[in-house]
């Protein structure tokens, strides 16, 4: 269990970037900037920052900018993005109509 | 709730899913291959050039058509193919969830194979989300599958295969390619692929990576700039494109979701998080496989063969076929695996710097960091001979796994032996009979037909030629050499076409005797 404090000690308090407008995740309008000051505030793996700004929550599901956060928050924690702890994974994998998710075993059942 | 049952279900019809359900089908196991798109190969039929390898790899057939004949033997051996259906959902007793249609549908293998691929990489530079910023894959399907032209100027970033081979079909496609950019300081890809990309006059710029798109609602110019060995901007040193287009072509990351969901033990690599699985793909699950992309991004090849070892070793495990029987087919396709993992290339040497092929000539380092071999290093290299009669030249100068040439030359001109990474050899004392064969063969246009005096002062350059419209006998034009430079009006003297080239066409021109050795490409006079 990573030691949230010390950590937040390590890295320093956040120090705004010229390019923190930087979109990132693109279907929920999360910004670089944004990223970044939710490691300042404690948010250290993947899960809990899709939770906190709904960065990959989107339609793509994180496909497009899932390492784009990780390298960012990698960045920011000033570790390698492979110590990044990844999100679950759950279904549906695959964005799916709440219609279609209702008829869940086939019309017929 | 209704499940329906199957010895084998395969998740994605891809290469490495469609080899290994056949590869099952074989030995009388019932697979049941899913897949979200609406056509099944994944990305073979978006693949239009001739891949690399070996006969048993199907070295200079071209990717559509490896992907139509796998389609066809899937059909022989009765694989049942859904398209248009996403697997949703995968659970540790092998329980799988499909959206089919309008329906969510529950399904139980015996085995389960993951086979899902991968997904093109993004990276983020102000300008990013502007219409007009594709995926190379992206521009590859656009082309390929839809016959969409992405746009009519492009800047590519990234120099690995994909961003080597996607400019090329851009070009083919009638795209001008401004430029060819990436961060690293040597080019990712196949050297031949490069090089046949610079021939046509497209810069290369390593150390270099987009510092900012331009536009209000879509694309209209990129700045580019060099960075340092920390990956930070020079300042200074930005080029500025005006282009409707940028391609991305950064890499690709394992779709693993899946394998995790159901609970496979997974492990985090520079080159993605993928499942921890043993030569077969089998995953810390019993029945539970991954093959290809999923499992680490290679290439399609590769991912054919991981899939037909998944498939043995599923047949095996559902008890189709006997332990004797499967390690004698593992160690068979191993064998053909590892020709492939063999060269500067393989697995472990990626990101390594070699200096020096197996044969201990040294690399051409503007290959490396321009595109393409120096006239003055070039002569080398054993593929490059000088002769007054017409011969090859063979301008393959890194040990790649690759040797149809050798068996494309029916007079034993040119020799590559055993080790399909060594470099060829032309033999001089064999007459060629400019049956160009070898040409039109070489999946990396590396090779050329030269003659000397053809006439007072002039020699012929024979090349392969994939652009549209053909030139025609007599038609002027520019001769490029290696790097895109203009170097001197030639004459087309003949152009052959063949079923037996398979779409590389061989042109020939005439060419000042002084420019035989540096006139590789042709441009045709607007």
């Amino acid at each position: 269990m990573l030691d949230i404090q010390g950590k937040l000690e390590e890295i320093g308090p956040y120090v705004p970037a010229a390019d923190d407008d930087l979109l990132v995740c693109r279907c929920e309008e999360v910004t670089k900037g944004e990223i970044r000051k939710a490691v300042h505030q404690g948010i250290t793996t993947i899960e809990e920052m899709r939770r906190y700004l709904r960065s990959g929550m989107g339609l793509c599901q994180g496909q497009t900018c899932g390492n784009m956060v990780k390298r960012i928050m990698a960045q920011e924690l000033k570790v390698s993005p492979v110590e990044i702890v990844p999100a679950t994974s759950r279904v549906p994998m695959r964005p799916i109509e709440m219609e279609i998710a209702a008829e869940d075993g086939g019309l017929e059942s | 709730m209704k499940v329906t049952r199957y010895d084998l279900i395969v998740i994605g019809a891809g290469p490495a899913g469609l080899s290994a359900a056949i590869e099952a089908a074989k030995k009388g196991v019932k697979p049941i291959v899913f897949d979200e798109n609406a056509k099944p190969g994944g990305q073979l039929f978006k693949q239009i050039h001739k891949f690399f390898g070996s006969k048993e790899h199907k070295a200079k057939i071209r990717g559509f058509k490896i992907g139509e004949d796998l389609l066809k033997e899937a059909e022989e051996y009765g694989v049942e193919v859904v398209l248009n259906a996403t697997v949703v959902g995968l659970y540790s007793e092998k329980e799988v969830v499909v959206k089919i249609g309008e329906e969510v549908k529950h399904f139980k293998g015996d085995a389960v194979l993951v086979a899902t691929g991968a997904a093109e990489n993004m990276v983020n530079f102000p300008g990013w989300t502007l219409p007009g910023v594709i995926g190379a894959g992206a521009a590859q399907t656009m082309m390929n599958l839809h016959h969409i032209k992405p746009g009519e100027r492009v800047l590519m970033l990234g120099s690995g295969n994909v961003g080597l081979v996607v400019s090329f079909q851009l070009m083919q496609s009638g795209c001008e390619v401004v430029a060819l950019a990436d961060a690293a300081p040597r080019i990712g890809g196949y050297g031949v692929h490069a090089a046949k990309v610079a021939r046509t006059g497209v810069p290369f710029y390593l150390s270099h990576t987009i510092k900012e798109v331009e536009g209000t609602d879509r694309v209209t110019g990129v700045t580019i700039a060099q960075v340092d060995s920390h990956f930070q901007f020079i300042p200074g040193t930005e080029k500025h494109f005006d282009v409707d287009t940028v391609c991305v072509a950064v890499g690709l990351s394992p779709m693993a979701q899946l394998l995790k969901m159901c609970g496979v033990e997974m492990v985090d690599t520079r080159g993605g998080f993928i499942p921890k699985c043993d030569d077969t793909g089998a995953t810390s699950i019993p029945g539970v496989y991954a093959a290809g992309d999923v499992a680490g991004i290679e290439e399609a090849s590769s991912a054919m063969i991981e899939g037909r070892m998944s498939g043995a070793a599923i047949a095996t495990y559902l008890g189709y076929m006997t332990e004797e029987e499967k390690t004698e087919r593992i160690a068979e396709l191993e064998k053909a695996l590892g020709s492939l993992r063999k060269g500067m290339f393989a697995p472990e040497n990626r990101g390594k710097l070699i200096e020096k092929t197996d044969e201990g000539i040294d690399i051409s380092m503007n290959l490396l960091e321009k595109g393409y071999v120096a006239d003055e290093e070039i002569a080398r290299f054993p593929g490059v001979t000088k002769r007054r009669k017409v011969h090859p030249v063979m301008e393959c100068t890194q040990n790649i796994p690759c040797n149809p040439c050798q068996d494309a030359c029916k007079k034993g001109c040119i020799t590559i032996g055993d080790n399909i990474t060594s470099l060829p050899i032309v033999d001089p004392s064999v007459d060629c009979i400019n049956c160009g064969m070898c040409v039109a063969s070489c999946s990396g246009q590396a090779i050329f037909l030269v003659e000397e005096e053809v006439e007072p002062g002039l020699g012929e350059v024979t090349m392969p030629y994939e652009f549209l419209p053909l030139p025609k006998e007599g038609d002027k034009g520019m001769g490029l050499g290696r790097d895109g430079r203009e170097i001197v009006e030639v004459t087309v003297s003949r152009v052959r076409t063949s079923p037996a080239y398979d779409h590389t066409n061989l042109l020939t021109v005439k060419v000042p005797m002084e420019h035989l050795d540096a006139v590789r490409f042709y441009r045709p006079i607007a």
